[in-house]
């Protein structure tokens, strides 16, 4: 149990997503300007990235590993080299079957989600969290408890931008710093906070 | 929209529509590999070629694909180009492959690739679909190449591994920045380079969308 804690300790503050790996960082400064949609954003991040990271988890080890296709007789087989292919098409395919799945059952929730489910298929934080699910070798349920922390991180970090950016709106920023250049300072210098968990020891 | 020259294709990503500066796009891998030179330069010309390829192939069946399913085929065109530059570099730079880790694979999601497939080879002939996907690498590279170069140098002390300026650890004068090779200042490096490029080309400004109206002072009568 205190191994996926910590797992899920480092995984939310020392490694975060979007602030120590700049991952999904076009989304991350796209969709950031209002806390309400940063919000809904993170929240869908977190349910995708809870699925399909277990999902490629289980993919890469029943077909992809080398050595994985044992059960149907092929243990020479090691078709790891698809692995990008078949991981980008799962998330994709994920996507839009939880867009379809929302819509029909939990009207409520895919009218605030909606929007954003389209977006997450190319956002760079869910596939960086399934190749680091597979890089890492990850078993299954601590793939779980990666997935469900790296989507939170995620989803952490963008709340909170958008929460600075909206008081932003009021300060006196130069011509030429306006808008996105300013946005990369703040994310800088809230990535420079959380570097301080990173002497944290789990 | 006016003819568009080859030529104006292929350099104008490089300042005056740069990708990651003004479109926003593919900003996630850009900080990630600039720690040292080597990498930020393997990563900008893996993209450039995917970037150019995919727009290339993209726009050669522009007219067969079906809009409704033009995401995935861009996908998996994108993809399949991924995995022969990652076998590429797993096979003759293998060092440098670990070192990139899983940013190869994120090629397939960066944003300029996606971006410039769906807006701009859909819609145009190949060839300059093809330059226009080198042009937006090129300008990539430059944010890439540049950053690398002001963190490698200045964080380490060394350039493409080299040393340039002696650190003091090992004899010479030079005290190393150690912040430059955190991530942290990945972001104030572009965040300044955006400042520079405004400043130069000042179309490029954002308007702020609410004006500060002038104190008013009233009278305390």
């Amino acid at each position: 149990m205190e191994h996926y804690l910590s797992l899920f300790v480092r995984a939310v503050f020392i490694e975060n997503m979007a602030l120590a790996f700049f991952l999904g960082m076009c989304t991350f400064i796209a969709i950031s300007k209002k806390v309400e949609t940063a919000i809904g954003l993170g929240v869908a991040v977190v349910v995708v990235q809870t699925i399909t990271v277990p999902l490629n988890n289980l993919v890469y080890h029943t077909f992809l590993a080398d050595g994985a296709l044992a059960w149907a007789g092929m243990p020479d087989v090691d078709l790891s080299f698809i692995g990008l292919l078949s991981f980008i098409g799962i998330i994709a395919a994920t996507v839009q079957i939880l867009e379809m799945l929302l819509d029909k059952f939990v009207p409520s929730l895919y009218n605030a989600l909606g929007v954003f489910l389209p977006l997450i298929t190319v956002n760079c934080a869910i596939m960086g969290g399934v190749l680091f699910m597979v890089e890492r070798d990850y078993n299954f349920s601590e793939s779980v408890v990666y997935g469900l922390g790296s989507g939170f991180s995620w989803g952490l970090a963008i709340a909170l931008l958008a929460a600075i950016r909206e008081k932003l709106k009021y300060s006196d920023v130069p011509d030429g710093l306006q808008g996105l250049g300013i946005t990369f300072i703040t994310i800088g210098l809230m990535s420079l906070g959380f570097m301080s968990f990173s002497g944290v020891q789990l | 929209m006016a003819k568009l020259t080859p030529k104006e294709v292929l350099l104008n990503p490089v300042f005056n529509n740069n990708p990651i500066a003004l479109q926003m796009l593919g900003i996630c891998s850009a900080l990630a590999v600039t720690t040292n030179l080597n990498t930020a330069l393997v990563m900008s010309i893996a993209l450039t070629l995917v970037t150019g390829f995919s727009n290339l192939f993209v726009s050669l069946i522009r007219a067969q694909i079906p809009s409704s399913i033009r995401m995935i085929v861009q996908v998996v065109i994108i993809a399949s180009l991924v995995i022969v530059v990652d076998q590429t570099l797993k096979a003759f730079a293998y060092s440098l492959s670990k070192q990139l880790s899983v940013f190869v694979g994120l090629i397939i999601t960066n944003c300029i690739v996606m971006g410039r497939a769906e807006g701009f080879a859909m819609q145009n002939p190949p060839m300059l679909s093809f330059l226009d996907g080198i042009g937006n690498g090129l300008g990539y590279s430059m944010v890439l190449i540049a950053v690398g170069f002001v963190r490698e140098l200045f964080g380490a002390g060394k350039l493409f591994g080299v040393t340039i300026l002696q650190p003091v650890t090992e004899g010479g004068w030079y005290q190393p920045n150690g912040l430059l090779l955190l991530p942290p200042s990945a972001f104030f490096l572009i965040g300044f380079l955006i400042w520079g490029l405004r400043e130069w080309k000042r179309d490029q400004v954002e308007h702020n969308q609410f004006k500060m109206a002038h104190q008013v002072r009233k009278e305390a009568f």
